[in-house]
Order: C-alpha cells, then sequence, then structure tokens
C-alpha cells in the first residue's frame, strides 16, 4: 500500500522542474498572473456603476407632423396639449432620458432595437409601448409613471410589443457571430501558415515555381467555404431556435459577412507575416484579438468605457463589424446604411494585406 | 563562404562533402535561389537567378534537408500538390513506382516511416521531371537498408541523364554515388575530384588501426612508430591508434615486430583502403562526424 504514496525527495524534484518550466514562458505566465487582474480592472472600470443608469423614453416630436394619422385626426386639443406636458414632465425627471424621433417609424424601430426602453406616444388614446421581456422596460414603465404623476396611469395605455429585437440576446448574438468570423479568420489563416513555416512546407514550396499569389488566394477561397458552414450554423441556430432576427436583405447580410471575413482573413495573414512557430502565433493573435473581445462590443456594449476611449474601440474591426451585424440584423439596415462601418473595415482588410506582403517571411 | 568555385556538368553527380558546418547547405541553398550570395555569380541550366528564375524553377527538382510534410494529406495528395506547380512533368504513378511507394499511395504522411517519408520529398522532387536535382542530405537519420533504397533512387535518376548535386557528411554516399567529390570544411573547399583521384593524392596504400590492451598505450611513441617502413602519419585517437601506411605488407610485418618488442599487447588490428574520410582526416585532424 505504501508504495503508492509519493516519496518526499522526488517530489521536490519534480515540483521545481515543474515551476522552472512554467515561469520560464512569459506567455503562460502573462496569462496567468497579468492577464486577470488586468481584465478584473477593465471590466470593473466599464461596470463601475455610480447612480444607475437612466431610463431612454422615445418621444415622437410634438405637433403630430409625422405622427400618423390618428394624431392629425385627433381633434382634442387637449390631448396634445396634455403630450406636450408630460414631455415636459418627463424632461424635467433626471431618472429619465427623452429621446425625441421624427417620425413614428423611426421611434417604432428604436424601440425594437432596444436602443429606447419605452415609447411614449400622444396618440388616441396615448401609449407607452414596451417590451415586458426587458427588465430595463419595467423599470420605465415605474419611472414614466411617477414623472407624469399618479392622475394620469388611467388615462394612458400600455402597449407590450411582441416583435423580438430588444432583448440581451438580440444584442448578444451579433456579437457572438462577429466573434466567431474573426476567431475563424485570425486562427484558419494564422495556424496554418505558422504550421507550413515551422515544418518548412513553406521553404519547400518556394523552390518551385508556385506563385505566391496562388498560395494566398487557396486561404482566401477556403476561408470563404468555411465562412458559409460557419453561418449558416450559427445564424440559422440563432434566427430558428433563439428567433433573433434578421431583419436585413440575405444578400446584404451575406456580404457583410463576407466583409467581414476577408478583414480578418487579412489581418491574420499580418499577424502571422513574419512569426516561426505555433506557440509564436498563439501569442499574437490572442493579443490581438483581447482588445476587441472586451471592448468592441460583444458582450457589452462600448458605450460603458469613457467618452474619451470610444472614438478608439468604433474604429476597431470586430467594433465595425459587431455595429453593422447589429444594424443589418435588429434595425434591418441594408449595407448603404452602414458606410463608416464598411469604411473601417476595408481599411483594415486593404493595409494589413498589402503590409504582409511585403514583409512576409517565406524561409 | 570563403572563395567556393563550384561547376557541376550535366550527366554527373557532384557531392558536396563535410562536416556539419561546412556550408554545404548554405552553398546549395544558394544554387536553389533561397540565399542571395555576397559576392559572385550563379549559374544553373544556363540561367541566373537574376534573369529567368522561372526558367529554373520549371527545371530543376529539390529535396530540402528538414522539410516535414502536411501529416494529414496522402501520399498521392502530398505528390498532386507539388505536381500542381509545374506545367511539364512525370505522371504521379510512375513516380510513386520509382521510389517504391506504390503501396502506400494512400498512406497518410504521419503513418509513414522515416525512410518512407524520405522518399517521398525525393518523389516531390521527381514529379516534376527535373533535369537537375539538389539534394540536401537525403539519407541523414535513415537505417542502411533506407539508405541504400535512395542510392538505388538517384542512380536510376542519373542513369537516365539527369544530373545530381548533393550534400552529405557519410563517405560511403560520396563513394558511391559521386562522380566528383567537392570536400568542405569552413565555408572552404579542401579537396575535390573523383572520388578515386582525391584518395590516390593521399599515396597511401591502406590504413591501420591499431588498439593496445588497457595500459599498454604508453609502450608506443610516435617517433619510433614513424619511423618504421612504409609508415607516412601516425595519430593517437584516445587509446588507439592511426597509422597512414604506404607499404601494407612491409609495414604491417615491421609494426607486429615492433610490437614484440616492446611488449605491447593488442586488442585489434585493423586494416582498410583509404576511404574519403581517411581524406578529410588527412586534410583537417577532424573527422567527418566531428562537425
Amino acid at each position: 500500500m505504501a508504495r503508492f504514496l509519493p516519496r518526499w525527495a522526488e517530489v521536490v524534484e519534480l515540483t521545481r522542474h515543474r515551476t522552472l518550466a512554467f515561469v520560464r514562458q512569459p506567455e503562460a505566465v502573462f496569462w496567468v498572473f497579468a492577464f486577470p487582474p488586468v481584465l478584473a480592472a477593465v471590466l470593473g472600470f466599464a461596470f463601475q456603476g455610480g447612480e444607475p443608469d437612466p431610463s431612454i423614453i422615445g418621444v415622437v416630436e410634438a405637433s403630430g407632423a409625422g405622427a400618423g394619422p390618428s394624431s392629425t385626426l385627433d381633434p382634442a386639443a387637449p390631448a396634445e396639449a396634455a403630450a406636450a406636458s408630460w414631455v415636459a414632465r418627463l424632461e424635467a425627471d433626471e431618472r429619465v432620458q427623452v429621446r425625441r424621433f421624427a417620425t413614428r417609424a423611426e421611434a417604432d424601430r428604436a424601440l425594437r432595437g432596444g436602443h429606447v426602453d419605452a415609447l411614449v406616444l400622444s396618440v388616441a388614446p396615448p401609449e407607452l409601448r414596451l417590451d415586458p421581456v426587458r427588465p430595463e422596460a419595467e423599470v420605465a414603465r415605474l419611472r414614466v409613471l411617477v414623472a407624469l404623476g399618479a392622475s394620469d396611469p388611467e388615462r394612458l395605455a400600455i402597449h407590450e410589443l411582441t416583435e423580438r429585437g430588444s432583448r440581451y440576446v438580440d444584442f448578444l448574438f451579433p456579437g457572438l457571430l462577429g466573434m466567431s468570423v474573426m476567431g475563424t479568420g485570425l486562427w484558419s489563416i494564422g495556424f496554418a501558415v505558422a504550421d507550413m513555416r515551422q515544418r518548412k512546407v513553406l521553404k519547400r514550396m518556394l523552390v518551385t515555381p508556385m506563385r505566391h499569389s496562388s498560395f494566398l488566394a487557396s486561404f482566401v477561397l477556403s476561408r470563404m467555404m468555411f465562412l458559409a458552414a460557419e453561418l449558416i450554423l450559427i445564424v440559422g441556430f440563432g434566427v430558428w431556435v433563439l428567433d433573433v432576427p434578421l431583419r436585413a436583405t440575405l444578400l446584404s447580410f451575406t456580404v457583410l459577412c463576407a466583409l467581414g471575413a476577408f478583414c480578418f482573413a487579412a489581418i491574420g495573414l499580418l499577424a502571422v507575416a513574419r512569426v516561426r512557430t505555433i506557440e509564436g502565433i498563439s501569442g499574437v493573435l490572442n493579443v490581438v484579438m483581447l482588445p476587441m473581445w472586451i471592448g468592441s462590443g460583444v458582450f457589452f456594449s462600448y458605450e460603458r468605457f469613457p467618452e474619451a476611449i470610444q472614438p478608439l474601440l468604433r474604429a476597431l474591426p470586430l467594433t465595425a463589424l459587431n455595429d453593422a451585424l447589429r444594424a443589418a440584423m435588429i434595425d434591418g439596415a441594408e449595407l448603404g446604411q452602414a458606410a463608416p462601418e464598411l469604411t473601417i473595415m476595408l481599411i483594415w482588410t486593404v493595409l494589413p494585406f498589402f503590409l504582409a506582403l511585403r514583409i512576409f517571411r517565406w524561409a | 563562404m570563403d572563395g567556393l568555385d563550384l561547376e557541376v556538368r550535366r550527366g554527373t553527380c557532384v557531392a558536396l562533402l563535410g562536416p556539419n558546418g561546412a556550408g554545404k547547405t548554405t552553398t546549395i541553398e544558394m544554387l536553389e535561389g533561397l540565399l542571395l550570395p555576397d559576392a559572385g555569380t550563379i549559374e544553373v541550366l544556363g540561367r541566373t537567378w537574376g534573369t529567368d528564375p522561372e526558367g529554373i524553377r520549371e527545371r530543376i527538382g529539390v529535396q530540402l534537408q528538414e522539410t516535414r510534410l502536411q501529416e494529414k494529406v496522402t501520399v498521392l495528395e502530398t505528390l498532386r500538390l507539388f505536381r500542381s506547380f509545374y506545367r511539364r512533368g512525370s505522371d504521379l504513378t510512375s513516380v510513386l513506382e520509382a521510389v517504391g511507394l506504390t503501396e502506400k499511395r494512400d498512406a497518410r504522411v504521419e503513418n509513414l516511416s522515416g525512410g518512407q517519408h524520405q522518399r517521398l520529398s525525393l518523389a516531390c522532387a521527381l514529379v516534376s521531371d527535373p533535369e537537375l536535382l539538389f539534394l540536401d542530405e537525403p539519407t541523414t537519420g535513415l537505417d542502411p537498408q533506407a539508405r541504400r533504397r535512395v542510392w538505388e533512387i538517384v542512380e536510376s535518376f542519373t542513369a537516365e541523364g539527369g544530373t545530381v548535386l548533393l550534400t552529405t557528411h557519410y563517405m560511403e554516399e560520396a563513394e558511391r554515388l559521386a562522380d566528383q567529390v567537392v570536400i568542405m570544411d569552413a565555408g572552404r573547399v579542401i579537396a575535390e575530384g573523383s572520388p578515386a583521384s582525391v584518395i590516390g593524392a593521399l599515396h597511401a596504400d591502406s590504413i591501420v588501426h591499431l588498439r593496445p590492451r588497457d595500459g599498454f598505450a604508453e609502450r608506443l611513441a610516435r617517433d619510433v612508430l614513424l619511423s618504421l617502413p612504409g609508415v607516412a602519419e601516425v595519430r593517437r585517437e584516445g587509446a588507439a591508434f592511426r597509422l597512414v601506411v604506404t607499404d601494407t605488407q612491409a609495414s604491417v610485418g615491421a609494426l607486429l615486430g615492433h610490437l614484440t618488442t616492446v611488449g605491447v599487447e593488442l586488442d585489434s588490428l585493423q586494416t582498410h583502403a583509404p576511404t574519403l574520410e581517411d581524406v578529410f582526416v588527412a586534410l583537417t585532424g577532424k573527422h567527418l562526424r566531428d562537425g
């Protein structure tokens, strides 16, 4: 029985050996000791709290100019005056933040996309529209009722939204999709090239008449094939099982995803351009992806970060992709409406690609 | 590299022979267009790398020193990939046959033995039906049988008119395959010519290895041994002695007599015909395998 117990001398040496092997790997040390506190600091900063966020209430511009047929028919001047006084009372309440929309359609879209927590509409009868699934909507309802005073509740109809799009999962899903496109793009190229370089297969190909452009094209093509499968699986699951909306046209959406894939393929190529080993590329890609996992609005909006760094965050390729994906899926935006995000992604495709070609280490 | 002049005639096999670090790989990689020389000119098949790199690449086959091919693909799939890079080449089946991998055509690279992997590399070099073959240490790490199979493939290539330039640190390889051997050490050429002429320049009839029994080595003195008839050079290698001898019969006789005189008991006495290894030792004082 005793021969199964550990022996002291060898335990000491084994432990020492293990510890030395570990601490002499800078990457391992980073992940275990440096990364967790940094992550805690960054997330803690973003989620600092302080005062509770105000509820964002959407209203359609007064005078009913764009509010739809029902309000132009509304003969009751008192109703409109009442509406104006509600808006004034809402604005006066510091727990409520009023956002004005020019048309009813815009306001509805904003509610569906989770950009506002509830709408107060001066239709007949006047209406509070919200999605009861969201906790923010419940808070908004209570605050609106308080702001408007107890006398008005009977006259305020509460209309519950049934169309999806403002739940957390509706926010999260496009972010996850973007993150997946990024991950697959960076890893499939980075890993494959680093592996070929480490095996000296790249060098072996260099002595043949193979064109360099053929080599690169093969990566792009195979990536596109994997992308098709990836999209079908992930988006299929999101749309059919989780009921996440996909409101843009399929063509628009697919082109957007393809552009995203190209973008990260180029970045992956740049990342691996001079890296010699699998360990090396693994380190580089983690450094590249980490800020984007945290700051690109995958799990929570980058608006939680200080105003000062938000422009930097929005310039990141994953942020651009996520913003465009969200707009496409939740708000139904077509490609043309995502011009700023597409431009950012384009820059992150073209510059890394040409730089990579320049510095690529073949041998 | 320090002043290398090299000429390889069509239809011949030239071996660069030298220990590790001699500059063999550097030389062959410059010829393959992988490295740029600091000075001098390189001409391959009548073309230079600066003027017609594509023309050269289409006509040469290369086996690099440490390529580990993609493991999850099969032998045939690997060969097909390399064949696709060339406008002209052999058909895959005949190349597989030439290297003896026909039964392994559908085996994954990860399941090949060392010798089979090396023959696959050779097949990838041969698949374009090249005029000129560059082989960098083609049999390093292989067992003798695998090594012989590789030699047979190279010999049939030259028999059909192909030209070969190979590097090696195995003298048997150079002796068997090469029409011309170029012996290198520390970036310089120290001897060249056919194996026979290079060995002949030693003017040695044979090499004698003498190992006295423990404790008896001290009774033998270098200058005394040198004075024996036909002994041209004496080297002490640990507990053994290595003699370069110009007349085997006379020397060995005198040597055995001398051993009896000083009362030395022998562990072993061996003679062999001089080899390229012996040439290398004579020129540098080191063995090929010392690196």
